[in-house]
């Protein structure tokens, strides 16, 4: 403890006396400055977005295919392929992150073995999404023969949200009380058995949550998918074709400016989907915790 | 233990180990790809180098280091003490249902693409800045401006985790001995959260390292190292993103070598990161 933080206690007595001088008040009035600039600058993008987008969102736009390289038409392929590519992704993480996490929680012990799963896991996490993109389009683009592909887009996003979903999975095993596990084994359940009909059960809410706040971000991802999904305007007829999702419709409209106006309208679709995402999170991870109050977090 | 058990077992230690394996496919393909270009033109060379022009086979990439540590740093000026600000709010002072309402808010902050937060860059900060400032707009300030927004939701939650995890007792203590909130917060809460809130700054300070197309957006883009915060930038991200469409041969291999160092750099930051947490 440094010496500053005696005299300010002394001086915190001081001022007991003297309401009338509050110290930190600046500090209050900055700190809270801060949250709402926050917010505000959260309000200002999400408003801005959707105010000048909104213009264009029709249903011509919504349902149309795109001409003249995006300049004319609609969206609608974009629409397609990033949901494929989206679910996909999700559908080959989430059971990879989640049976970590079971791994992690339920079968081991804090060991050597659970730390160099653990140190995977969170080295992951850290690296920056265009060496996913260089990875994904060495590794499934090239060397696996796919090409630009919604596979290879899927899997390389798989990769990047495995951990995100690994770590809220074991937050919310974690978060269930061990008395369950338990009850479970007196009454003659294997692991397998308690994992599956008790831990699982109870940890849902959170293990959803995760998994689709994992999807938000895998929507709105560019430079992993621009190098290993392609930017073809096609419909994609099989998960083995390339196509060109909203953020990278998107980048390439607002950079190469061929329309400024459908670049604000695809933004405002990425927006909405997004927050429709992070809506979808809160209200499971909210209306489930307060139906289960026990194993609430 | 019945066959199934067994099964199980083997399953989730194999499933365990994607996320293993899956890192070590990183680093050995990028270092695979990379590495010839390292060899060829020489490591020093290549980081010490100041021109880049793959045309004329000139690799060197001080002007894209010292462009991401620039914009990097003025990420850091601009979203620490606004994210740690909110971070103490919504722990310290905020009353409870307001930080109930705003927590949220925040996790939508990061759910935002990135490239939506460039395009803001694009067509509301750069133009402020060339209007205003001068320059072309497209510069280190517009980019750590972009960047310091981007970064605000990982410093807030994990600033908020490290503040909510001291423990009442703390706090209690000093004010019953007299302290203001303040007094509390400045001299028990915020020294006991230290390590949790300097992780929060490193961890921010890899995703601002790593952010890419937000950056490309608002950069400018020039292979020169920037003299003055008005002018433009290119980043290490940025230039692997830039000329991957196109690069063939040993330009191909010099931007996967950009990404080797880029490897390293977030490395070093996530090591030191963990240090920090380790040591609360």
């Amino acid at each position: 403890m440094t010496p500053s933080s005696g005299s300010g206690r002394v001086s915190g007595l001081d001022v007991a006396r003297r309401p009338e001088r509050k110290p930190g008040r600046l500090g209050m009035a900055l700190v809270r400055a801060s949250a709402f600039l926050t917010v505000a600058v959260l309000v200002f993008i999400i408003g801005y977005v959707l105010v000048r987008g909104a213009r264009v969102l029709t249903p011509r736009f919504l349902l149309g295919f795109p001409e003249k390289m995006g300049r004319e038409g609609g969206i609608y392929p974009s629409i397609v392929g990033t949901f494929v590519l989206t679910s996909l992704s999700v559908a080959i993480a989430a059971p990879l992150g989640i049976g970590t996490a079971v791994f992690l929680t339920e079968y081991t012990s804090e060991g050597l073995f659970s730390r160099i799963v653990r140190f995977g896991t969170e080295s992951l996490a850290g690296i920056p999404s265009i060496i996913f993109g260089l990875f994904g389009f060495l590794f499934f683009v090239i060397r696996l023969g796919m090409g630009w592909s919604i596979l290879s887009g899927s899997l390389t996003l798989a990769a990047m949200m495995l951990p995100t979903i690994v770590r809220t999975s074991e937050e919310s095993l974690r978060s269930v009380p061990d008395i369950y596990r338990e009850t479970a084994y007196a009454l003659g359940a294997s692991r397998w058995q308690t994992v599956t009909s008790v831990v699982l059960p109870s940890a849902v809410p959170g293990i959803v949550t995760g998994v689709i706040l994992a999807m938000g971000r895998a929507v709105g991802e560019t430079a992993a998918v621009i190098f290993t999904a392609g930017s073809s305007l096609r419909l994609p007829g099989s998960i083995f074709d390339p196509v060109r999702t909203l953020p990278v419709h998107f980048y390439i409209l607002a950079r190469e400016g061929i329309s400024l106006e459908n670049a604000y309208g695809t933004a405002a679709v990425l927006i909405i989907a997004v927050l429709l995402v992070d809506f979808a999170a809160y209200y499971t991870l909210h209306r489930v915790s307060k139906r289960r109050s026990v194993t609430g977090r | 233990m019945s066959r199934k058990e067994k099964f199980a077992e083997i399953a989730l230690t194999v499933v365990g180990l994607t996320s293993v394996a899956v890192l070590a496919l990183i680093i050995f393909f990028i270092f695979k790809e990379g590495s010839p270009a390292l060899a060829h033109v020489g490591l020093g060379r290549f980081v010490g180098g100041t021109r880049w022009s793959p045309g004329k086979g000139q690799f060197g990439i001080l002007p894209m280091i010292v462009g991401s540590f620039f914009v990097t740093f003025g990420a850091l000026l601009t979203g620490v003490p606004l994210g740690l600000g909110c971070a103490l709010y919504l722990s310290e002072f905020a009353p409870r249902k307001t930080a109930a309402v705003l927590k949220p808010l925040v996790e939508i902050l990061a759910g935002i693409p990135s490239v939506v937060f460039g395009f803001i860059g694009l067509t509301v900060i750069v133009p402020l800045i060339r209007d205003h400032l001068g320059g072309p707009g497209f510069s280190v300030l517009a980019s750590a401006i972009v960047l310091g927004v981007m970064i605000l939701p990982t410093m807030v939650s994990i600033s908020y985790d490290a503040l909510r995890a001291v423990p009442q007792v703390y706090r209690e203590g000093m004010l019953a001995v007299g302290a203001n909130q303040w007094q509390t917060v400045t001299s028990v809460v915020l020294p006991a959260a230290r390590p949790g809130i300097l992780a929060a700054g490193i961890l921010s300070m890899g995703r601002a390292v790593g952010e890419t197309m937000a950056v490309i957006m608002v950069a400018g883009n020039a292979t020169i190292i920037p003299v003055s915060f008005l002018d433009p930038v290119r980043t290490l991200t940025s230039n692997i993103a830039l000329e991957m469409g196109y690069a063939t041969g040993l330009h191909r291999q010099a931007l996967f070598a950009t990404g080797i160092v880029l490897f390293v750099i977030i490395g070093a930051l996530n090591i030191l990161a963990r240090a920090f947490i380790r040591s609360r």
